[in-house]
Protein backbone atom coordinates (compact mmCIF):
# COMPACT_ATOMS: atom_id res chain seq x y z
CA UNK A 1 0.00 0.00 0.00
CA UNK A 2 2.99 2.31 0.97
CA UNK A 3 4.69 2.00 -1.90
CA UNK A 4 1.89 3.13 -4.34
CA UNK A 5 1.91 5.95 -2.41
CA UNK A 6 5.37 6.38 -3.36
CA UNK A 7 5.23 5.93 -7.19
CA UNK A 8 1.64 6.56 -8.53
CA UNK A 9 2.48 6.11 -11.97
CA UNK A 10 3.69 2.03 -11.28
CA UNK A 11 0.65 0.40 -10.83
CA UNK A 12 0.05 -1.75 -7.75
CA UNK A 13 0.50 -5.34 -8.44
CA UNK A 14 -2.23 -7.40 -7.16
CA UNK A 15 -0.87 -10.61 -5.80
CA UNK A 16 -3.25 -13.85 -6.12
CA UNK A 17 -0.90 -15.45 -4.16
CA UNK A 18 1.35 -16.56 -1.29
CA UNK A 19 4.74 -17.55 -1.57
CA UNK A 20 5.59 -20.53 1.12
CA UNK A 21 8.63 -20.96 2.43
CA UNK A 22 8.66 -24.64 2.25
CA UNK A 23 6.48 -27.14 0.23
CA UNK A 24 5.50 -30.58 1.87
CA UNK A 25 4.28 -33.26 -0.51
CA UNK A 26 2.77 -36.12 0.29
CA UNK A 27 2.19 -39.53 -2.03
CA UNK A 28 1.72 -42.92 -2.04
CA UNK A 29 0.22 -45.21 -4.94
CA UNK A 30 0.98 -43.70 -8.51
CA UNK A 31 2.46 -40.88 -6.95
CA UNK A 32 5.51 -40.83 -8.95
CA UNK A 33 3.80 -39.78 -12.30
CA UNK A 34 2.08 -37.10 -10.17
CA UNK A 35 5.33 -35.67 -8.74
CA UNK A 36 6.73 -35.64 -12.06
CA UNK A 37 4.10 -33.59 -13.19
CA UNK A 38 3.73 -31.21 -10.57
CA UNK A 39 7.69 -30.56 -10.03
CA UNK A 40 7.76 -29.70 -13.57
CA UNK A 41 6.01 -26.37 -12.75
CA UNK A 42 8.58 -25.60 -10.08
CA UNK A 43 9.48 -21.98 -11.77
CA UNK A 44 13.61 -20.83 -12.51
CA UNK A 45 13.84 -19.18 -9.63
CA UNK A 46 12.22 -21.32 -6.76
CA UNK A 47 12.01 -19.42 -3.02
CA UNK A 48 10.90 -22.75 -1.50
CA UNK A 49 11.77 -25.85 -0.36
CA UNK A 50 9.95 -28.98 -1.32
CA UNK A 51 9.58 -32.12 1.19
CA UNK A 52 8.02 -34.96 0.02
CA UNK A 53 7.34 -38.35 1.48
CA UNK A 54 6.87 -40.96 -1.29
CA UNK A 55 6.07 -44.48 0.44
CA UNK A 56 8.55 -46.73 -0.70
CA UNK A 57 9.15 -50.18 0.00
CA UNK A 58 11.53 -50.12 2.91
CA UNK A 59 13.71 -52.04 1.64
CA UNK A 60 13.26 -51.67 -1.96
CA UNK A 61 16.31 -49.55 -4.00
CA UNK A 62 15.57 -46.16 -3.83
CA UNK A 63 15.28 -44.64 -7.25
CA UNK A 64 12.82 -41.73 -6.58
CA UNK A 65 15.69 -38.73 -5.97
CA UNK A 66 17.10 -40.05 -9.34
CA UNK A 67 14.02 -40.39 -11.23
CA UNK A 68 12.52 -36.96 -9.85
CA UNK A 69 15.88 -35.37 -10.57
CA UNK A 70 15.17 -35.78 -14.61
CA UNK A 71 11.99 -34.34 -14.29
CA UNK A 72 13.06 -31.16 -12.22
CA UNK A 73 15.43 -28.15 -12.60
CA UNK A 74 16.35 -28.26 -9.04
CA UNK A 75 18.34 -30.59 -7.22
CA UNK A 76 16.85 -33.32 -5.99
CA UNK A 77 18.38 -35.42 -2.56
CA UNK A 78 17.70 -37.65 0.22
CA UNK A 79 17.39 -35.84 3.28
CA UNK A 80 19.87 -35.93 5.59
CA UNK A 81 19.39 -36.27 9.58
CA UNK A 82 20.08 -32.54 10.99
CA UNK A 83 21.15 -31.14 7.00
CA UNK A 84 19.57 -27.85 6.87
CA UNK A 85 16.69 -27.04 4.56
CA UNK A 86 17.31 -25.20 1.52
CA UNK A 87 15.18 -23.28 -0.64
CA UNK A 88 15.38 -23.97 -4.22
CA UNK A 89 16.10 -27.55 -3.36
CA UNK A 90 13.76 -30.87 -3.42
CA UNK A 91 14.28 -33.25 -0.57
CA UNK A 92 13.29 -36.83 -0.21
CA UNK A 93 12.00 -38.66 3.16
CA UNK A 94 14.58 -41.90 3.14
CA UNK A 95 13.21 -45.13 3.14
CA UNK A 96 12.28 -46.96 6.34
CA UNK A 97 12.83 -43.51 8.66
CA UNK A 98 10.38 -41.17 9.24
CA UNK A 99 11.16 -37.51 8.39
CA UNK A 100 11.11 -34.81 10.66
CA UNK A 101 11.51 -31.04 10.37
CA UNK A 102 13.11 -28.90 14.22
CA UNK A 103 12.31 -25.73 14.85
CA UNK A 104 15.60 -24.70 13.61
CA UNK A 105 14.45 -25.73 10.00
CA UNK A 106 16.68 -28.90 9.93
CA UNK A 107 16.31 -32.46 9.04
CA UNK A 108 15.32 -35.17 11.92
CA UNK A 109 14.95 -38.84 11.34
CA UNK A 110 13.35 -41.06 13.54
CA UNK A 111 12.05 -45.03 13.56
CA UNK A 112 9.13 -44.58 15.32
CA UNK A 113 6.53 -47.22 14.62
CA UNK A 114 4.55 -46.67 11.43
CA UNK A 115 1.97 -44.34 11.26
CA UNK A 116 -1.00 -45.36 9.25
CA UNK A 117 1.22 -48.75 8.72
CA UNK A 118 3.80 -46.70 6.59
CA UNK A 119 7.18 -45.26 7.66
CA UNK A 120 7.92 -42.67 6.50
CA UNK A 121 4.68 -40.99 7.13
CA UNK A 122 3.28 -38.00 5.56
CA UNK A 123 1.25 -36.95 9.03
CA UNK A 124 4.58 -36.85 10.82
CA UNK A 125 6.35 -34.80 7.98
CA UNK A 126 3.27 -32.28 8.11
CA UNK A 127 2.79 -32.22 12.11
CA UNK A 128 6.45 -30.90 12.45
CA UNK A 129 6.68 -29.20 9.74
CA UNK A 130 3.28 -27.08 10.27
CA UNK A 131 4.99 -26.58 13.84
CA UNK A 132 8.56 -25.18 12.42
CA UNK A 133 6.82 -23.25 9.72
CA UNK A 134 3.25 -21.95 10.54
CA UNK A 135 1.76 -20.04 8.14
CA UNK A 136 4.87 -20.39 5.78
CA UNK A 137 4.30 -23.85 4.95
CA UNK A 138 1.90 -24.96 1.79
CA UNK A 139 1.03 -29.15 2.13
CA UNK A 140 -0.38 -30.88 -0.60
CA UNK A 141 -1.77 -34.60 -0.76
CA UNK A 142 -1.77 -36.20 -4.20
CA UNK A 143 -2.41 -39.80 -5.45
CA UNK A 144 -2.62 -42.93 -2.77
CA UNK A 145 -4.64 -46.06 -1.52
CA UNK A 146 -4.21 -45.05 2.39
CA UNK A 147 -5.27 -42.96 4.22
CA UNK A 148 -1.73 -41.24 5.46
CA UNK A 149 -1.41 -37.79 5.27
CA UNK A 150 -5.30 -36.59 6.16
CA UNK A 151 -4.57 -35.60 9.67
CA UNK A 152 -1.43 -34.11 8.88
CA UNK A 153 -3.02 -31.68 6.43
CA UNK A 154 -5.39 -31.03 9.16
CA UNK A 155 -2.62 -29.96 11.22
CA UNK A 156 -1.15 -27.80 8.88
CA UNK A 157 -4.26 -25.72 8.41
CA UNK A 158 -4.41 -25.26 11.99
CA UNK A 159 -1.40 -23.57 11.73
CA UNK A 160 -2.01 -21.27 9.33
CA UNK A 161 -0.88 -23.16 6.17
CA UNK A 162 -2.07 -23.38 2.72
CA UNK A 163 -3.18 -26.83 2.25
CA UNK A 164 -4.05 -28.20 -1.56
CA UNK A 165 -5.38 -31.84 -2.42
CA UNK A 166 -5.21 -33.69 -5.98
CA UNK A 167 -8.76 -34.05 -7.05
CA UNK A 168 -9.83 -37.34 -6.69
CA UNK A 169 -11.55 -38.18 -9.68
CA UNK A 170 -8.45 -37.86 -11.89
CA UNK A 171 -6.04 -39.39 -8.77
CA UNK A 172 -4.38 -42.73 -9.70
CA UNK A 173 -5.41 -43.86 -6.52
CA UNK A 174 -8.48 -41.64 -4.93
CA UNK A 175 -8.58 -43.12 -0.95
CA UNK A 176 -5.47 -40.59 0.24
CA UNK A 177 -6.86 -37.47 -1.69
CA UNK A 178 -10.63 -38.22 -0.43
CA UNK A 179 -9.47 -38.68 3.22
CA UNK A 180 -7.81 -35.46 3.21
CA UNK A 181 -11.20 -33.59 1.47
CA UNK A 182 -12.90 -35.73 4.31
CA UNK A 183 -11.46 -33.50 7.20
CA UNK A 184 -12.36 -30.07 5.51
CA UNK A 185 -9.07 -28.65 6.22
CA UNK A 186 -8.25 -28.75 2.42
CA UNK A 187 -8.24 -24.73 1.10
CA UNK A 188 -8.32 -25.87 -2.26
CA UNK A 189 -8.92 -29.61 -4.34
CA UNK A 190 -7.02 -29.19 -8.02
CA UNK A 191 -7.06 -31.35 -10.77
CA UNK A 192 -3.14 -32.24 -11.26
CA UNK A 193 -2.35 -30.01 -13.82
CA UNK A 194 -4.10 -27.03 -12.17
CA UNK A 195 -2.44 -28.10 -8.86
CA UNK A 196 0.99 -28.14 -10.44
CA UNK A 197 0.60 -24.29 -11.49
CA UNK A 198 -0.61 -23.15 -8.24
CA UNK A 199 2.76 -25.12 -6.62
CA UNK A 200 4.45 -22.93 -9.12
CA UNK A 201 3.49 -19.77 -7.70
CA UNK A 202 3.63 -20.36 -4.52
CA UNK A 203 7.09 -21.18 -4.75
CA UNK A 204 7.58 -18.04 -6.91
CA UNK A 205 9.83 -15.39 -5.74
CA UNK A 206 7.95 -12.20 -5.95
CA UNK A 207 8.58 -9.63 -8.24
CA UNK A 208 10.91 -6.65 -6.60
CA UNK A 209 9.02 -4.06 -5.15
CA UNK A 210 9.89 -1.06 -7.26
CA UNK B 1 -4.07 -14.69 22.84
CA UNK B 2 -1.18 -17.25 22.85
CA UNK B 3 -1.59 -19.52 20.62
CA UNK B 4 -2.58 -23.09 21.68
CA UNK B 5 0.35 -24.93 20.37
CA UNK B 6 2.93 -22.35 21.54
CA UNK B 7 0.91 -22.79 25.94
CA UNK B 8 1.85 -27.31 24.30
CA UNK B 9 5.42 -26.04 23.73
CA UNK B 10 5.67 -24.42 27.47
CA UNK B 11 3.67 -27.50 28.90
CA UNK B 12 6.32 -30.28 26.95
CA UNK B 13 8.58 -28.08 28.62
CA UNK B 14 7.41 -28.45 32.07
CA UNK B 15 6.68 -31.94 31.82
CA UNK B 16 10.60 -32.71 30.81
CA UNK B 17 11.61 -30.47 33.43
CA UNK B 18 9.41 -32.60 36.30
CA UNK B 19 10.32 -35.71 34.80
CA UNK B 20 13.87 -34.27 35.57
CA UNK B 21 13.71 -32.95 38.82
CA UNK B 22 11.83 -35.92 40.25
CA UNK B 23 12.98 -38.98 38.35
CA UNK B 24 16.40 -38.12 37.32
CA UNK B 25 15.51 -38.38 33.80
CA UNK B 26 16.80 -35.92 31.58
CA UNK B 27 15.27 -35.34 27.75
CA UNK B 28 15.67 -32.06 27.56
CA UNK B 29 18.49 -33.00 25.20
CA UNK B 30 16.36 -35.11 22.96
CA UNK B 31 15.54 -34.09 19.59
CA UNK B 32 12.78 -31.78 19.72
CA UNK B 33 10.55 -33.25 16.82
CA UNK B 34 10.39 -36.51 17.15
CA UNK B 35 10.09 -36.31 21.12
CA UNK B 36 6.91 -33.50 20.42
CA UNK B 37 5.15 -36.85 19.48
CA UNK B 38 6.40 -39.11 21.59
CA UNK B 39 5.17 -36.35 24.32
CA UNK B 40 1.67 -36.11 23.06
CA UNK B 41 1.51 -39.79 22.30
CA UNK B 42 1.95 -40.23 26.05
CA UNK B 43 -0.82 -37.35 26.96
CA UNK B 44 -3.30 -39.20 24.73
CA UNK B 45 -3.16 -42.50 26.04
CA UNK B 46 -4.44 -40.74 29.03
CA UNK B 47 -8.29 -39.09 30.35
CA UNK B 48 -6.26 -35.65 30.47
CA UNK B 49 -6.35 -33.40 27.58
CA UNK B 50 -3.57 -31.08 28.52
CA UNK B 51 -0.02 -32.33 29.75
CA UNK B 52 -0.41 -28.95 32.27
CA UNK B 53 -2.82 -31.69 33.84
CA UNK B 54 -0.64 -34.77 33.70
CA UNK B 55 2.41 -33.18 35.80
CA UNK B 56 0.64 -33.42 38.84
CA UNK B 57 0.40 -37.67 38.33
CA UNK B 58 4.14 -37.70 37.15
CA UNK B 59 4.97 -35.82 40.22
CA UNK B 60 3.23 -37.99 42.63
CA UNK B 61 2.78 -41.73 41.37
CA UNK B 62 6.08 -43.21 41.12
CA UNK B 63 4.08 -46.24 39.29
CA UNK B 64 3.53 -44.02 36.84
CA UNK B 65 7.08 -43.62 35.44
CA UNK B 66 7.40 -46.72 33.82
CA UNK B 67 4.80 -45.87 31.90
CA UNK B 68 6.16 -42.57 30.76
CA UNK B 69 9.75 -43.70 30.39
CA UNK B 70 8.16 -46.79 27.91
CA UNK B 71 6.14 -44.41 26.39
CA UNK B 72 9.33 -41.56 25.32
CA UNK B 73 11.31 -44.14 24.22
CA UNK B 74 9.08 -46.22 21.82
CA UNK B 75 10.93 -49.35 21.41
CA UNK B 76 10.56 -49.88 17.47
CA UNK B 77 13.25 -52.45 15.73
CA UNK B 78 13.59 -55.85 14.23
CA UNK B 79 15.88 -58.91 13.78
CA UNK B 80 18.66 -58.20 11.23
CA UNK B 81 17.41 -54.71 10.25
CA UNK B 82 19.33 -53.62 6.92
CA UNK B 83 20.70 -57.23 6.40
CA UNK B 84 23.94 -55.27 4.49
CA UNK B 85 25.02 -54.09 7.60
CA UNK B 86 25.17 -57.36 9.64
CA UNK B 87 26.42 -58.67 6.60
CA UNK B 88 29.69 -56.12 6.86
CA UNK B 89 29.59 -56.81 10.55
CA UNK B 90 30.71 -60.30 9.82
CA UNK B 91 32.83 -59.58 7.18
CA UNK B 92 35.04 -56.83 8.61
CA UNK B 93 33.91 -57.11 12.19
CA UNK B 94 34.06 -60.21 13.47
CA UNK B 95 37.28 -61.77 11.78
CA UNK B 96 39.21 -59.13 14.39
CA UNK B 97 37.23 -60.13 17.18
CA UNK B 98 38.23 -63.65 16.49
CA UNK B 99 41.55 -63.08 17.45
CA UNK B 100 40.31 -62.31 20.84
CA UNK B 101 40.73 -65.14 23.27
CA UNK B 102 37.36 -63.52 24.83
CA UNK B 103 35.30 -60.18 24.10
CA UNK B 104 32.85 -57.96 25.16
CA UNK B 105 30.25 -56.19 23.25
CA UNK B 106 27.49 -53.53 23.75
CA UNK B 107 24.20 -52.69 22.57
CA UNK B 108 23.10 -49.30 23.49
CA UNK B 109 19.63 -48.95 23.40
CA UNK B 110 18.73 -52.11 22.62
CA UNK B 111 14.80 -51.80 23.07
CA UNK B 112 13.61 -55.42 23.04
CA UNK B 113 16.07 -57.19 21.55
CA UNK B 114 15.18 -57.52 18.52
CA UNK B 115 18.80 -56.24 17.27
CA UNK B 116 20.95 -58.02 19.99
CA UNK B 117 19.90 -61.36 19.52
CA UNK B 118 20.84 -61.26 15.54
CA UNK B 119 23.99 -60.29 16.44
CA UNK B 120 24.45 -63.42 18.84
CA UNK B 121 23.09 -65.68 16.06
CA UNK B 122 25.76 -64.23 13.72
CA UNK B 123 28.22 -64.91 16.39
CA UNK B 124 27.24 -68.32 17.17
CA UNK B 125 27.64 -68.86 12.84
CA UNK B 126 30.79 -67.70 13.66
CA UNK B 127 31.89 -69.70 16.46
CA UNK B 128 32.44 -66.98 18.33
CA UNK B 129 29.33 -67.08 21.08
CA UNK B 130 31.71 -68.66 23.66
CA UNK B 131 33.70 -66.30 23.73
CA UNK B 132 31.43 -63.39 23.77
CA UNK B 133 29.92 -61.40 27.21
CA UNK B 134 27.44 -59.38 25.38
CA UNK B 135 25.97 -56.10 27.51
CA UNK B 136 22.20 -55.00 26.32
CA UNK B 137 21.09 -51.71 27.87
CA UNK B 138 18.18 -49.64 27.47
CA UNK B 139 16.39 -47.49 30.29
CA UNK B 140 13.09 -48.79 29.17
CA UNK B 141 12.28 -51.36 31.52
CA UNK B 142 9.26 -52.75 30.07
CA UNK B 143 11.63 -52.65 27.15
CA UNK B 144 14.51 -55.07 28.73
CA UNK B 145 11.65 -57.39 30.32
CA UNK B 146 10.47 -57.95 26.99
CA UNK B 147 14.01 -58.53 25.31
CA UNK B 148 15.05 -60.50 28.24
CA UNK B 149 12.28 -62.63 27.71
CA UNK B 150 13.38 -63.13 23.98
CA UNK B 151 9.47 -63.86 22.60
CA UNK B 152 8.54 -62.05 19.70
CA UNK B 153 5.43 -62.54 17.41
CA UNK B 154 5.15 -65.60 14.33
CA UNK B 155 3.86 -61.95 12.47
CA UNK B 156 7.65 -60.86 11.87
CA UNK B 157 9.14 -63.94 11.33
CA UNK B 158 8.64 -64.13 7.52
CA UNK B 159 10.37 -61.05 7.14
CA UNK B 160 13.16 -62.24 9.94
CA UNK B 161 13.93 -65.21 7.68
CA UNK B 162 14.23 -63.18 4.65
CA UNK B 163 16.44 -60.50 6.78
CA UNK B 164 18.58 -63.15 8.41
CA UNK B 165 19.08 -64.74 4.83
CA UNK B 166 20.08 -61.35 3.24
CA UNK B 167 22.30 -60.94 5.82
CA UNK B 168 24.61 -64.13 5.07
CA UNK B 169 22.69 -66.41 7.67
CA UNK B 170 24.63 -69.72 7.03
CA UNK B 171 21.96 -72.03 8.44
CA UNK B 172 18.36 -72.03 8.83
CA UNK B 173 16.25 -69.15 10.96
CA UNK B 174 13.99 -71.53 12.77
CA UNK B 175 17.22 -73.54 14.01
CA UNK B 176 17.39 -70.52 16.55
CA UNK B 177 14.00 -70.56 18.21
CA UNK B 178 11.26 -72.49 19.36
CA UNK B 179 7.46 -71.80 17.56
CA UNK B 180 4.20 -71.87 20.13
CA UNK B 181 0.82 -70.62 19.37
CA UNK B 182 1.80 -66.95 17.60
CA UNK B 183 5.10 -66.61 19.14
CA UNK B 184 8.81 -67.89 18.53
CA UNK B 185 11.35 -67.41 21.62
CA UNK B 186 15.37 -67.43 21.30
CA UNK B 187 16.62 -70.16 22.15
CA UNK B 188 18.14 -70.16 25.50
CA UNK B 189 21.50 -70.68 24.75
CA UNK B 190 21.38 -67.56 22.89
CA UNK B 191 19.14 -65.72 25.94
CA UNK B 192 22.16 -66.86 28.36
CA UNK B 193 24.86 -64.58 26.51
CA UNK B 194 23.47 -61.65 26.97
CA UNK B 195 23.50 -59.43 29.75
CA UNK B 196 20.37 -57.05 30.02
CA UNK B 197 20.95 -54.13 32.08
CA UNK B 198 19.39 -50.35 32.81
CA UNK B 199 21.75 -47.84 31.46
CA UNK B 200 20.87 -44.14 30.63
CA UNK B 201 23.38 -42.66 28.02
CA UNK B 202 22.07 -39.30 29.17
CA UNK B 203 23.71 -39.71 32.64
CA UNK B 204 25.46 -42.93 33.31
CA UNK B 205 29.11 -43.47 32.24
CA UNK B 206 31.48 -46.02 31.23
CA UNK B 207 30.99 -49.62 32.94
CA UNK B 208 33.54 -51.81 31.26
CA UNK B 209 35.83 -52.17 27.97
CA UNK B 210 34.13 -53.03 25.12
CA UNK B 211 35.71 -54.15 21.73
CA UNK B 212 32.47 -53.37 19.83
CA UNK B 213 29.59 -51.05 20.43
CA UNK B 214 26.39 -51.13 18.20
CA UNK B 215 24.10 -48.63 18.59
CA UNK B 216 22.03 -47.66 15.51
CA UNK B 217 19.13 -45.55 15.60
CA UNK B 218 19.66 -43.98 19.04
CA UNK B 219 22.16 -40.92 18.39
CA UNK B 220 19.13 -39.49 15.42
CA UNK B 221 16.71 -38.89 18.85
CA UNK B 222 19.38 -36.64 20.26
CA UNK B 223 20.00 -32.78 19.88
CA UNK B 224 23.69 -32.17 18.63
CA UNK B 225 25.24 -31.45 22.73
CA UNK B 226 23.79 -35.23 23.25
CA UNK B 227 25.15 -36.72 20.50
CA UNK B 228 28.49 -35.27 21.44
CA UNK B 229 28.45 -36.69 24.78
CA UNK B 230 27.39 -40.19 23.75
CA UNK B 231 30.06 -40.35 21.09
CA UNK B 232 32.64 -39.59 23.74
CA UNK B 233 31.23 -41.98 26.38
CA UNK B 234 31.76 -44.48 22.90
CA UNK B 235 35.26 -43.64 22.77
CA UNK B 236 35.81 -43.85 26.40
CA UNK B 237 34.27 -47.36 26.45
CA UNK B 238 35.95 -48.82 23.92
CA UNK B 239 39.45 -50.91 23.68
CA UNK B 240 42.13 -49.57 21.64
CA UNK B 241 41.17 -50.13 18.06
CA UNK B 242 37.44 -51.25 19.35
CA UNK B 243 34.76 -50.77 16.64
CA UNK B 244 31.17 -48.66 16.62
CA UNK B 245 28.10 -49.13 14.42
CA UNK B 246 26.05 -46.72 13.85
CA UNK B 247 22.14 -46.41 12.00
CA UNK B 248 22.40 -46.06 8.28
CA UNK B 249 21.57 -42.35 8.12
CA UNK B 250 23.38 -41.13 11.13
CA UNK B 251 26.94 -38.93 10.97
CA UNK B 252 29.43 -38.07 13.15
CA UNK B 253 30.00 -35.13 11.01
CA UNK B 254 27.09 -33.01 12.06
CA UNK B 255 28.90 -33.10 15.92
CA UNK B 256 32.52 -32.96 14.43
CA UNK B 257 32.96 -36.45 16.01
CA UNK B 258 35.28 -37.60 13.10
CA UNK B 259 38.59 -37.18 14.92
CA UNK B 260 37.46 -40.23 17.19
CA UNK B 261 36.24 -42.54 15.15
CA UNK B 262 37.59 -43.79 11.32
CA UNK B 263 35.42 -45.16 8.84
CA UNK B 264 35.97 -49.06 8.28
CA UNK B 265 32.76 -49.57 6.08
CA UNK B 266 30.34 -46.01 5.01
CA UNK B 267 27.61 -47.50 3.87
CA UNK B 268 27.19 -49.92 6.76
CA UNK B 269 28.67 -47.42 9.59
CA UNK B 270 31.07 -49.12 10.90
CA UNK B 271 34.09 -46.90 12.33
CA UNK B 272 36.81 -47.73 14.74
CA UNK B 273 37.98 -46.45 17.40
CA UNK B 274 41.23 -43.52 17.09
CA UNK B 275 43.76 -43.93 19.42
CA UNK B 276 44.41 -39.97 19.37
CA UNK B 277 42.40 -37.97 21.64
CA UNK B 278 40.46 -35.03 20.47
Amino acid sequence: MALSTYNNDVPEIQYTHRTAEAIAIGCSAGGLDALCVVLQALPPECASAVIIVAHTAPDGNHLLPALLARRCRFPVSVAYEREPVLSGHVYVAPPNYHLLIEADRSFALSVDERVCFVRPSIDVLFYSAADAYREKLAGIVLTGANSDGALGLEAVKKAGGYTLVQDPRGAYADTMPKAAIATGAADKVLPLDALATELGLLCSVPPKTR
Amino acid sequence: MMEESRIQDIEIHLFLDALFRRYGYDFRHYAKASLKRRVLATLAATPYSTLAELIPRLLRDEDYLAEVIAQLSVPVTEMFRDPHVFKALRENVLPVLKTHPRFNVWQAGCATGEEVYSLAIMLDEEGLLERAQIYATDINEKALHNAEDGIFSMQSLPEYQRNYQHAGGRARFSDYYVANAGFFRIHERLRSRIVFAHHNLVSDGVFCEVQLILCRNVLIYFDNELQKHVLGLFHESLARSGFLCLGTRESLRTVEAQSLFAPVDRVAMIYRKNGIHA
